[in-house]
């Protein structure tokens, strides 16, 4: 009895395995099949944005108004500047790591240690930066209040020009009792989660300052926010206003429906991990090209196939790019 | 592998610095469309959408296209792995989408016109 069967008669057939039939190699192959589903996965994640956004076309808050920092220059309106920059320094360190692929073609090592360096260095400034525009939105620029629906409503000059909480609401005497250990479980002495101003003390900010108006999340036809009258305005707050919401996280933001900060931070967050998984592979494949691995093993196809990868990383952020700055 | 684009060292180079500018061009035009919005595109509505944003979609799937092919070297494939790759992704994304947008479209509509009330 064989205990093998040596010859199966399938070689050279294309379908039997005998050969390369999509003249990739096994690694490659499954790269991008990866890929594929990878890119499966983040086009759910922007199809289910994109749901929540028609739900909300009406009412959905402005990219430029949103994400308008930039580094040094604090208080400048500066949209989309940040964000294009990011994308910059992405899209470079896709080139660098096909100059890489390309310098491990010739069996280059010197190149393609340089290279790979390059867009190493790019994906650790890419996630720094993320990093920072997380900050800015976590923070908030301005502070809103909540009304008991959800809505979010935001303050406006006689200009129409965003105001900040502190720039018009009064501070009362507190009379704010300081939660004891004795009376809560989950007692954290250390934890300020209380808002810098009470509803109250807008209010009462808001009745001192006749030229301040607020500002509701529905759009006009010109797709501007609705500024209410004065006295709508008065009416909004006294009669529906129930917290005060300053910055982002997954349950209130300043910004808008809460859907938005959820999307950003798990979309932009998603793709981050990405992008730091990317940054260690190109570590390791780093060394690798360091040591001599790939010139004793004569092909550089590793950095191939991380570069694939790298790509992919790249080409996401260049839909995320649009979806949540630029549409 | 099948690298026809690789053949001098030279010419390989260039390429990637070729589609490097075009992205760059590209990015920067969406960024100036962006600050500026210009009045037309905003106003114009094709399909449920601002003529701007289509433009803005378009100009994205050809950053895409030029990704793809030039950086990942799906050009230099074979034509079947380049088809069971992009053909099943463009499908199953596009269905994706459609069914989503227009869910959400619906839901829009049931908190405009329906028996509701949501803003207080």
């Amino acid at each position: 009895m064989e205990a093998t069967v040596a010859q199966t008669g399938t070689e050279g057939k294309t379908w039997g395995g005998g050969n390369k039939p999509l003249g990739a190699s096994y690694g490659k192959l499954m790269m991008w099949f990866f890929i594929a589903s990878d890119a499966l996965t983040f086009s759910a994640f922007l199809a289910a944005y994109g749901f929540s956004r028609f739900k909300f076309i009406d009412s959905w808050p402005i990219a430029d108004e949103v994400f308008n920092h930039f580094p040094f220059l604090h208080g400048v309106d500066a949209p989309m500047y940040y964000v294009a920059l990011m994308t910059f320094i992405l899209i470079f360190s896709s080139v660098t790591m096909v100059l890489a692929v390309d310098a491990g073609h010739h069996m280059n090592k010197k190149k393609v240690t340089l290279y790979m360096f390059l867009t190493i260095i790019g994906g650790l400034v890419f996630v720094g930066s993320q990093a920072w525009e997380w900050k800015n939105f976590i923070n908030g620029t301005y502070g809103a209040v909540e009304t008991r629906g959800g809505q979010i409503l935001q303050f406006v000059d006689a200009d129409h020009e965003r105001v900040a909480l502190a720039d018009f609401a009064k501070t009362l005497p507190q009379d704010r009792i300081e939660h004891q250990p004795s009376n809560g479980v989950w007692y954290d002495a250390d934890k300020q989660t209380s808002a810098s101003f009470t509803v109250e003390e807008i209010t009462k900010g808001f009745e001192a300052n006749p030229n301040i108006l607020v500002r509701i999340q529905q759009l006009d036809e010109n797709g501007k926010k609705i500024v209410l009258s004065r006295e709508a305005s008065l009416a909004k707050l006294e009669n529906d206003a129930v917290t005060t919401v300053e910055g982002a996280n997954l349950t209130h933001n300043e910004y808008g429906p809460p859907l938005f900060a959820d999307f950003f931070f798990f979309i932009t967050g998603f793709h981050g991990f990405h992008v730091s998984m990317g940054i260690i592979l190109n570590i390791i494949i780093f060394f690798n090209v360091l040591i001599g691995t790939y010139e004793r093993r004569g092909s550089y196809e590793m950095v191939e196939k991380v570069g694939l990868y790298w790509h992919f990383v790249d080409l996401v952020w260049v839909f995320v790019f649009t979806f949540f700055y630029l549409v | 592998m099948a690298h026809d684009s690789a053949h001098t060292n030279q010419s390989a180079t260039k390429r990637i610095w070729y589609v490097f500018m075009l992205l760059s061009v590209v990015t920067i035009v969406e960024v100036v469309l962006g600050i500026f919005k210009p009045a037309f595109l905003v106003q114009t509505d094709i399909l449920y959408m601002h003529l701007l944003n289509w433009i803005f979609i378009i100009l994205t799937v050809y950053k895409a296209y030029l990704i793809t092919w030039a950086f990942m070297h799906m050009e230099g494939e074979k034509k079947g792995l380049r088809r069971s790759v992009v053909w099943t992704v463009v499908f199953l994304v596009c269905y994706l989408v459609f069914i989503l947008l227009a869910e959400g479209v619906y839901v829009h509509d049931v908190f405009a016109n329906g028996f509701l009330t949501w803003n207080f």
